[in-house]
């Protein structure tokens, strides 16, 4: 097997054992990288030069005896965090030439343990899309399916993953956007407990459900990446003050007596028949392994959709009046006077999405509207995290379907803002809540697409969502399927 | 309708946001479909409902009033589009 085909804990060992340095591995991912790139896009920076100066640096390390478990690990970063010296983009036109002066606190935790980077991944524009579509550097590809959307808006994140082009990533979800991917891409994506992350340094989209998150080849490394980068941060006053459990230690073959929920909600019409199917085989595996089922409602499900986009849409507008071509990202050179200057400067640099969104936001906060929409849909929040709360005190985890359906077609649905909001109905409602959830392999639609489902846990239940999904991969084989290409 | 061209103007003026005609037509449909559709919520009776802002209290963090390491001018400086000396150069706000 190559090096670059290796998980985390796989490519460790050989590490540890002085079986392989870290400059290998990184020449490994280099190379492959270089090969498949033009067929998938996953990035927006590759990183050569970063990556094999952090190889030697980490074999430096391994030689001492200092070796972590991410020492020497190639990995990629979605373009959202903030990397001193190296540029950062968000996928703007706005951040074209933005290089950040500072680390976000999940980098500066990974560079730590001695990580090597190899690279910044593309995404929806801020973040703001299902389908990475929204990206001023263009489109990134399935690597299953190349007329596929990988999914969005970590879509770099998951499509680098299924592509071998980096053994793990860290990308960022705010209503799905780690989950969804890593579904449709076939790879394992944790979306933490609101607050186990610090945010200081990642490019805020929605800051009351923005969260940090790992997408990874299998279980076991998404355990290794949230114990690496969760904890408290001084920097970030949302980030919670509560211990890092060994997240590693979690992964026990046993999920006898676990309470498993089923919310007669997530089984809508239009759910599609490989979704459906991958669920019915998902809850056999289950029951096989002595786990029980119970129905349970959330009833306030129908109504996320419309509470995630005026919430989400009403914090962006107000993030996103940072960039008024003053201190840094893109200036308008030939206005007028300054508010001339901010306003060209603004629609030359934001994308039709975050338009959208920011005129969508405003509209919700503005005057005589804030009571009618934004307030509503707070209101509405209230009694959606009171659907989970209530579920949970007779269930341990929740289990859904990631999305209504196997990735769509590049282009079916750019054009039609609302359908595409509605993909992420099976997601949103997890980070409204603030709760924890996982994506992992559960099947394959006809086309060949992978299909992922959900764990959703208890706040603070990551442990539990791990087991869960560890036992459930340990007894299929989906995430053994690799992409061919 | 729920929303009309001439509010399309002006909350495109309040978000600073300089649009095209064709996008501020384009925006103008496309934000009467999506209002339509949350307006669903007004199904909900959220009399008595406390609004929620955050998933997770949030407390404010006060710190000792003590002199940290900070960017600095020249770091600060880095991205900015254009500069005089230490400072950050706009286009004259004042005639």
């Amino acid at each position: 097997m190559e090096l670059y085909e290796l998980t985390i804990h796989e490519l460790h060992r050989k590490l540890k054992n002085r079986e392989v340095s870290s400059v290998e591995a990184t020449r490994s991912m280099l190379e492959r990288i270089g090969a498949v790139e033009d067929r998938v896009r996953s990035f927006i920076t590759v990183t050569p030069e970063e990556a094999l100066k952090n190889a030697e640096a980490a074999d430096r390390r391994i030689a001492k005896g200092k070796i972590d478990v991410l020492t020497g690990i190639p990995v990629a970063l979605k373009d959202i965090f903030l990397t001193a010296g190296i540029r950062t983009t968000c996928a703007s036109r706005i951040l074209e030439n933005f290089i950040p002066p500072y680390d976000s606190t999940a980098v500066a935790k990974l560079k730590e343990k001695g990580i090597v980077l190899v690279g910044k991944l593309n995404q929806d524009e801020f973040a703001m899309g299902s389908s990475t579509e929204s990206s001023w550097f263009g489109t990134t590809r399935n690597p299953w399916h190349p007329d596929y959307i990988p999914g969005g808006s970590s879509g770099g994140s998951a499509s680098c993953i299924a592509a071998r082009q980096a053994t793990a990533t860290l990308g960022t979800d705010t209503g799905g956007s780690i989950r969804q991917p890593a579904s449709h891409c076939g790879c394992v994506g944790l979306k933490p407990t609101y607050g186990r992350v610090s945010r200081y340094g990642v490019i805020a989209y929605a800051s009351s459900l923005d969260q940090v998150g790992p997408v990874t080849r299998d279980v076991a490394d998404c355990a290794i990446m949230l114990g690496a980068v969760a904890g408290h941060d001084p920097k970030d006053s949302t980030s919670v003050n509560l211990p890092v459990p060994d997240y590693s230690a979690a992964l026990v073959h046993d999920v006898k007596g676990l309470k498993i929920g089923l919310p007669r909600e997530y089984f809508i019409e239009g759910l599609d028949p490989s979704v459906k199917k991958a669920m019915d085989e998902a809850i056999a595996t289950y029951q096989g392994l002595g786990a029980e089922f119970m129905e349970i409602s959330l009833p306030h499900t129908d109504y996320a959709v419309a509470t995630y986009y005026l919430i989400a849409t009403a914090e962006a507008s107000s993030n996103l009046a940072r960039y008024d071509g003053v201190r840094f990202g893109h200036r308008n050179t030939d206005a007028r006077g300054l508010l001339d200057m901010y306003m060209l400067s603004r629609d030359e640099g934001f994308g039709t999405e975050v338009k959208r969104r920011i005129m969508l936001g405003t509209y919700a906060l503005s005057s005589g509207y804030y009571d009618a929409y934004y307030l509503k849909a707070q209101k509405v929040r209230t009694l959606i995290m009171r659907d989970f709360i209530k579920a949970f005190e007779t269930v341990d985890v929740i289990l859904t379907p990631v999305a209504p359906t196997p990735a769509f077609k590049i282009g079916e649905k750019f054009n039609d803002p609302l359908q595409m909001y509605l993909s992420d109905i099976f997601t949103i409602p997890v980070n409204l809540a603030g709760t924890c959830g996982i994506s992992v392999p559960a099947g394959f639609s006809r086309e060949g697409l992978p299909i992922g489902v959900q764990l959703i846990g208890k706040p603070f239940g990551e442990e539990t969502i791990l087991r869960a999904a560890y036992a459930f991969e340990q007894n299929t084989e989906w995430h053994k399927r690799k992409a061919e290409m | 309708m729920k929303i009309t061209r001439e509010q399309i103007d002006h909350v495109a003026r309040l978000a600073r946001l300089e649009l095209t005609d064709a996008e501020k037509e384009m925006f103008t449909g496309q934000m009467d479909a999506i209002l339509a559709y949350v307006d669903k919520l007004n199904e909900l009776d959220t009399g008595g409902i406390i609004p929620t802002s955050h998933a997770v209290p949030v407390e404010n963090v006060f710190r000792e009033d003590v002199a940290t390491e900070s960017l600095g001018t020249d770091r600060a400086l880095l991205n900015a589009p254009d500069r005089s000396e230490s400072f950050f150069r706009v286009p004259k706000v004042i005639e």
